[in-house]
């Protein structure tokens, strides 16, 4: 384990304010800032290094110790339940997981309840705390279509605004949970850049009060 | 001579820690590759892995494949408390890690002291823990907490509560603000949430972390749970090993079965715990047994990676002889260069990928080394 603290940030819009924020607790990294098709940037003065990942594979990264800390949605968080430490609430990328149905759909309890999903675990938790017995249709995207196809009764996925529901004639019945960013930790970094990442995390919670 | 072709990774580990374990009287433990089903069954949650690989055994019971040591040696030993047994074993498990399709045998390491455990018992485990680590690497932190805190903070809520578990993840995760949330949406009793922030808090250096320690359990009427951890982490105290223990309360553990002190140990160069431990007398109540236990494993399949360091050659001599030779006379030329010292690869053409230090030809029985 080199000493240089190793940053997995989500690829996107989201990722770029978190390293806004980075930066502003004392880990900056200029060259982050054009990109090109590079995907690690390092600032060995800063001892920080960032790599770019797809948002679902931070806690990857995290969990198996490629990176020491990085930033994940509550949603990932709950569908992987990987084992490291969540050290903050960014408060930021706030959305939420939601049940949502074609307008005029009513659940009929005598039937299997057919769900659409990318998040199996969330949904399945959801529905077991519940005794409702479902049936659980996974998919890796579009997943609105699925109940005006007649391919599941609801879905169970993130909604930001609403507006995709809305413009395809679907509505929230439900919020499963709210969502937003979280400062994730592998455990045995913090054991060992305790010092750095304490700090940082210090920096980011003191920020936002 | 090259080392290589004497041990590998896994045994070197095996031999040190069970010489080491041998200094301190531990008996080596050898039980069978299966148990009865039942045994994992009626304690799914003991166990690491949810799976388990189970066949109907000749005479129609149904065994598995051991995912887990200590509940067999539980299992297969006798109370013999006051007295104390002290076991150690190095034993294959079968599990399927978590996101993976399938399953796997991993080595594990452990001890385990069985019957009238005392804190004298405990702090043994303890110090052998941090033994074990240091036989490991140069840097390794061994987090020690007393679970006797998470269970009075959390002692309102009743045992299988949905919020409690979360709570207790909460703790586990380091999660402030997780418990802030749950104490946002949920009525807890009085004081719940200020306790377990104040127990999430409470880790650092054993010096520093124990009067924040000693406050909070003399606030949740647990005085005992400190002054235990304050005399079984005082073995530490002015030996080598001191800077590299830490109390840390998110160290938990399911409390149907582990109580009082709980362990974990980390490596440097290893990302996740190399080493589990504690007391667990809640699992004896659980198989009918009025006697206490401590005890910890260290995974081997997370320290396949340790020595990173690539083999200097696979043997020391890459021995070529011409084809139709006798095997007498090959047999003499490799028993000559092993009486030297060296490890020897005999062949007709070559070896593949592999690497020696020097390479020879078997000529009219004579070794002749290539410049």
């Amino acid at each position: 384990m080199s000493d240089m603290l190793s940053v997995a940030l989500p690829k996107g819009r989201l990722g770029e304010h978190v390293y806004d924020l980075f930066e502003a607790a004392g880990f900056p990294c200029p060259s982050i800032k054009n990109p090109g098709r590079r995907l690690i940037f390092e600032n060995e003065e800063a001892g920080v290094r960032y790599f770019w990942v797809k948002p679902s594979d931070v806690t990857v990264y995290v969990e198996r110790g490629a990176a020491d800390i990085g930033v994940a949605g509550r949603d990932i968080l709950l569908e992987y339940e990987p084992d490291v430490y969540e050290l903050c609430d960014l408060g930021i990328g706030k959305c939420r997981m939601a049940v949502a149905a074609p307008r005029d759909f009513r659940d009929d309890p005598r039937r299997t309840l057919r769900v659409a999903t990318k998040f199996r675990h969330v949904a399945e938790t959801f529905y077991a705390a519940r005794g409702r017995e479902i049936d659980i249709i996974h998919l890796n995207g579009s997943i609105e279509i699925a109940p005006i196809v007649g391919l599941s009764d609801v879905i169970v996925d993130i909604v930001e605004t609403g507006t995709t529901l809305k413009e395809n004639n679907l509505e929230v019945i439900e919020t499963v949970f709210p969502i937003s960013a979280r400062l994730i930790a592998n455990k045995s970094s913090h054991k060992f850049k305790n010092e750095a990442i304490s700090r940082l995390a210090r920096e980011i919670a003191g920020g936002r009060t | 001579m090259t080392e290589n072709f004497s041990f590998t990774n896994d045994e070197r580990i095996i031999f040190t820690l069970r010489a080491l374990y041998a200094k301190y009287g531990y008996q080596p433990y050898r039980m069978r590759k299966f148990e009865e089903y039942d045994l994992y069954s009626r304690n799914k949650d003991f166990l690491v892995s949810e799976g388990v690989i189970a066949f109907t055994d000749a005479d129609g019971r149904l065994m598995a494949l051991k995912p887990d040591v200590t509940l067999s040696i539980i299992k297969n030993t006798r109370d013999t408390s006051p007295d104390v047994s002290k076991l150690c074993y190095d034993e294959n498990v079968y599990r399927a890690p978590k996101g993976s399709s399938g399953y796997r045998e991993q080595m594990q390491v452990g001890l385990e002291q069985i019957g009238g455990v005392d804190l004298c018992g405990v702090s043994e485990v303890l110090w052998l823990a941090a033994e074990s680590l240091a036989s490991l690497s140069d840097d390794f932190v061994l987090d020690v907490s007393h679970l006797g805190l998470a269970s009075a903070a959390l002692s309102p809520l009743p045992a299988g509560d949905g919020i409690r578990a979360a709570l207790l993840k909460c703790v586990a995760d380091k999660n402030l603000h997780g418990i802030a949330e749950l104490a946002r949406d949920n009525p807890l009793p009085p004081g719940m949430e200020e306790h377990l922030t104040a127990l999430v808090e409470a880790s650092g250096k054993p010096a520093e972390a124990l009067t924040k320690i000693r406050a909070l359990a003399s606030d949740l009427g647990v005085p005992g749970a400190a002054e235990e951890l304050a005399t079984v982490l005082s073995v530490f105290s002015g030996t080598p090993f001191a800077d590299a223990i830490r109390i840390d309360t998110s160290v938990t553990g399911d409390m149907n079965y582990y109580n009082d002190i709980v362990f974990r140990g980390f490596l440097r160069e290893v990302s996740a715990p190399v080493l589990s431990g504690g007391q667990y007398d809640m699992l004896m109540r659980r198989m009918n047994r009025g006697d206490r236990a401590v005890g910890f494993a260290v995974y081997l399949d997370r320290l396949e990676r340790l020595d990173e360091t690539r083999p200097g050659a696979d043997a020391d001599v890459l021995l070529l002889y011409p084809e139709g030779t006798a095997p007498a006379d090959v047999h003499r030329a490799v028993s000559a260069l092993i009486a030297e010292g060296k490890t020897v690869y005999a062949a007709a053409h070559g070896a593949g990928r592999l690497s020696f230090r020097s390479t020879a030809d078997l000529i009219d029985g004579e070794v002749i080394y290539r410049v």
